[in-house]
């Protein structure tokens, strides 16, 4: 291990010399063009920490290296996966029975059975694994194998979208089980069922993955997938321009010279990312409703997606988009200034002499937070803090790391971001619960509603659609009452990627799932890169 | 000289050295557990992550206990220092990883580059410095000595992203970052060499200037002083001259210089990787101490301490032996 980098570095200087002769003439992005790609080279904007599922990576699904017991189709449906079939609900939603499918076998040509499932997910349930997101399984009692081809999971209690959870990958007891969990040589170095296995990790630098020609549901297309990690946007767009990259995600503005491209197409991906305002309900001013209210028409949240998002994106009245199914019509609430004003007026916020109104000695002012560096919540608050101003309610924004917010959230204000897909219980009851207020960054705003909480609960303990869309409908109506969050935008994630591939033999365009707000290596129109056709652009030159 | 080397002179500062040594390091892996302590950098929320904001608050105390960082200060270096001791240097939290791998993964290419980057800027130095000093206010001095100055200002991370801008963006001919190409998955030598040439001529042309400055000074004192005109008087060639005479006593302030470029050399090193991509040591001391991650931040200060001694004490061997009067007192 030792000799190795060494032995590599002596060689590299006895061939230094000759190679710096060489380096004049060669250009290294100038990548073979025309004719059927079948490697691809993305950049990404994050690295993930690890590459262990027992850590937290590929809980969400799409993990390349992979699969999880069940899968997210374009449209965000469940799909089977390592399961045969969708799980069997029993005890009134507390048992979930999976069958799994057979004949799959792990990269390194070991059968996938029920045991890896098992110890898949009692590793991360023991507290002496460091996996920061094994709160999404809070609702796991246990889970056994039965046989070989078949896993029951009990939950503590009925818990509807337990099934999404689901998609967490699955990692191989034979390989992973007997090393330490938190920093054995897995991390780095996984093996899984997925589409592709991994060549490489430098850290900082990139990925590389090789199809895996024994892949179950059929070998990929695309045989070497290269994910560049680069952070610096400006940077990845002239890496992209130069022909180093195939693909990126860009911010609108850099995307935005892309667009005459023909070679090259513009894809958006819908979100539930958004961007919010935290109203503490133990500070005077953000804690009364009239404030809240008078806040959440105030602000001009169209004129954020035009002037901060360029366009892409969505004005925000909740965590769920107004394109989800989820999303209870009728609670858009339009920009109304003098509805605002009039709020304001009748609660008793009377107009100061310096343009801020003030009720029983409080005057209508309070700080807000936003992470220092991040331009885009900046440029939210400021808009958000202007909006305010008019209606007669001072905002005093300030920047800050975690470090400096947390402290004060119980009381000061913050422009957070957040957004899982998915299941409508992930955002809504971590942002609303009034149990979980102050439990690390759960429910920030300490928002406190006996309404909300039956409703979140019912939602999550009942199977039943329809019945579960009408408690969420509740909920939303509840925050057009009594807003504990100004909600914002939800933003879209754009992607330039070169014309080189179709997603399916037919040739149809590529796809985006609905994305969370991380933006990990599983989002992207490369979300499914393993079922990817190249196209046969210019080989008639040939 | 073709008298013996003086070895157990040398051996013997040696030995004293690396006795000094020890209260040394002790004392700086104290003071980092100690800064990184009192750092506003939380350890647990840098592990976490984003799955940090939706965790709930027994998730991420499970986490500080697990990961130990809730113990006191002393306590916590105590157990570091008796593993470290014992070979064990503990488990780097960033990284996910033992600390011993992380080190002979990266240390490697740091070493490489640095190395590299050294000998750019000694050779380039010494040979732009004579010919300068040979000439003090000819054309090729004037030229030299303010683009030196110029540079001994230009901060490294500067000189990295203009180099980028040019090389490989303008012209197109070397590539801007990485250790390979983004599309290759393997690590050739070609590849690595044409990779390390950007970052080792950033790094290099950033310690030059002082190589160079000594060195131009050196041989132009030199020269005027009266060995050197006896010499000329006798009549030996000018190239005689230069070699035999000037050089010697003019390149002895420089051989002092070597060992005190080397915090500098480490310095402009950290900043090169991070510009450059190159996946070295000195790019994950930034990250571990962003993350707060102890017992690799305490590694690599280890390592970095060590480097500053050793260059310490490679000069003063070096300068002892090229100038009999000074001695191995060490």
């Amino acid at each position: 291990m030792a000799a190795r980098p060494v032995r590599r570095a002596t060689a590299a200087i006895a061939t230094g010399a000759l190679a710096l002769v060489t380096a004049a003439c060669t250009n290294p992005g100038a990548a073979g063009s025309g004719g059927p790609k079948d490697s691809a080279v993305v950049g990404i904007a994050y690295e993930p920490d690890t590459l262990s599922p027992l850590l937290g990576y590929g809980k969400d699904g799409n993990s390349k290296i992979f699969d999880g017991l069940l899968a997210l189709d374009a449209d965000m449906k469940l799909k089977p996966a390592l399961a045969a079939a969708l799980p069997r609900v029993d005890d009134g939603g507390l048992t979930y029975t999976y069958t799994l499918r057979k004949g799959v076998t792990f990269s390194d040509g070991k059968p996938f059975t029920a045991r890896d499932v098992v110890f898949t997910y009692r590793t991360i349930l023991d507290p002496k694994t460091n996996n920061p997101s094994r709160t999404e399984l809070d609702a796991l009692k246990s889970v056994d194998a039965v046989g070989d081809d078949t896993v029951v999971f009990r939950l503590k209690y009925p818990y509807a979208p337990f099934a999404q959870r689901t998609v967490q990958a699955i990692a191989p007891a034979h390989v992973a089980g007997g090393q330490d969990v938190n920093t054995g040589p897995f991390t780095t170095k996984p093996v899984g069922t997925g589409p592709y296995v991994l060549t490489g990790w430098s850290k900082g630098e990139k990925l590389t993955f090789e199809a895996n020609p024994a892949y179950w549901n059929g070998a990929p297309a695309v045989k070497k997938f290269t994910m560049a990690v680069v952070k610096d946007d400006d940077v990845r767009a002239t890496r992209l321009r130069a022909g180093d990259l195939d693909a990126a995600i860009l911010p609108p503005n850099l995307a935005a010279g892309f667009a005459a491209d023909k070679g090259r197409t513009t894809y958006t991906a819908k979100t539930y990312d958004y961007r919010t305002v935290t109203l503490p309900t133990h500070n005077p001013v953000t804690g009364d409703t009239a404030v809240r209210r008078a806040l959440d028409v105030a602000v001009d949240r169209q004129a954020m997606v035009d002037k901060i998002l360029e366009g892409a994106g969505k004005p925000a009245y909740g965590p769920v988009p107004t394109g989800s199914p989820w999303f209870a019509r009728g609670t858009e609430r339009r920009h109304d200034l003098d509805g605002a004003r009039k709020i304001l007026d009748e609660a008793g916020w009377k107009p100061g002499p310096d343009g801020v109104r003030a009720k029983n000695g409080v005057r209508a002012s309070f700080p807000l937070w936003y992470l220092s560096g991040d331009k885009l919540r900046q440029d939210h608050a400021l808009a958000y803090a202007s909006d305010a101003k008019k209606a007669g309610i001072e905002i005093k924004t300030q920047a800050g790391t975690w470090e400096v917010i947390e402290p004060r959230m119980k009381s000061d204000a913050v422009l957070a971001g957040g957004g899982s897909p998915g299941d409508p219980d992930f955002d809504q009851y971590l942002l609303l619960k009034s149990e979980l207020a102050g439990d690390g960054f759960n429910n920030m705003a300490w928002y406190d509603n006996k309404t909300v909480d039956r409703a979140l609960d019912e939602a999550r303990r009942t199977g039943d659609t329809a019945a579960r869309k009408a408690a969420y409908d509740t909920v939303q109506r509840e925050l057009v009452k009594n807003p504990g969050y100004t909600f914002l935008t939800h933003i879209d994630h754009l992607y330039v990627v070169n014309d080189s591939w179709a997603s399916d033999a037919q040739g149809a365009p590529l796809t985006t799932q609905t994305e969370p707000h991380d933006h990990g290596l599983a989002s992207g129109p490369w979300w499914n890169v393993e079922s990817w056709k190249p196209k046969n652009t210019g080989d008639a030159k040939k | 000289m073709n008298r013996r080397l003086p070895w157990g002179a040398m051996a013997r500062m040696t030995g004293r050295r690396a006795l000094a040594a020890v209260p040394v390091l002790l004392g700086v892996t104290l003071a980092v557990f100690a800064v990184a302590d009192a750092s506003p950098f939380d350890p647990v929320k840098a592990y976490a992550g984003t799955a940090g904001l939706t965790a709930s608050q027994e998730n991420l105390d499970q986490l500080r206990q697990n990961l130990g960082v809730d113990r006191p200060l002393l306590t916590r270096w105590w157990d570091w220092l008796t593993s470290a001791l014992t070979g064990d240097l503990g488990d780097s939290s960033v990284m996910r990883r033992p600390v011993a791998d992380v080190v002979t993964e990266r240390l490697g290419w740091s070493v490489l580059l640095a190395a590299t980057a050294f000998a750019v800027a000694i050779l380039l130095g010494t040979l732009l410095g004579v010919l300068a000093g040979r000439r003090r206010g000819g054309l090729l001095d004037r030229t030299v000595s303010s683009l030196a100055y110029t540079l001994e200002a230009a901060p490294a991370f500067w000189l990295g992203l203009l180099a980028i801008w040019f090389f490989s963006l303008k012209l197109g001919v070397l590539p801007a970052g990485g250790l390979t190409d983004t599309a290759s998955d393997t690590v050739t030598a070609d590849q690595v060499a044409r990779h390390l040439v950007l970052p080792a001529l950033v790094l290099g042309v950033s310690q030059l200037p002082w190589f160079f400055l000594y060195v131009r000074q050196g041989v132009g004192d030199a020269l005027d002083e009266d060995p050197v005109r006896g010499a000329r008087a006798r009549g030996l060639a000018e190239r005689t001259v230069l070699t035999g005479h000037a050089l010697r006593s003019g390149m002895l302030p420089m051989l002092t210089l070597i060992g005190s470029r080397v915090p500098e050399l480490i310095t402009g090193a950290l900043l090169v990787e991070t510009v450059f991509s190159w996946p070295g040591i000195a790019a994950a001391t930034v990250q571990a101490a962003t993350a707060v991650d102890f017992p690799l931040l305490a590694a690599l200060t280890v390592l970095a301490t060590a480097a500053v001694l050793l260059g310490n004490l490679l000069s003063d061997l070096l300068y002892g032996l090229a100038d009999p009067r000074v001695g191995f007192d060490g």
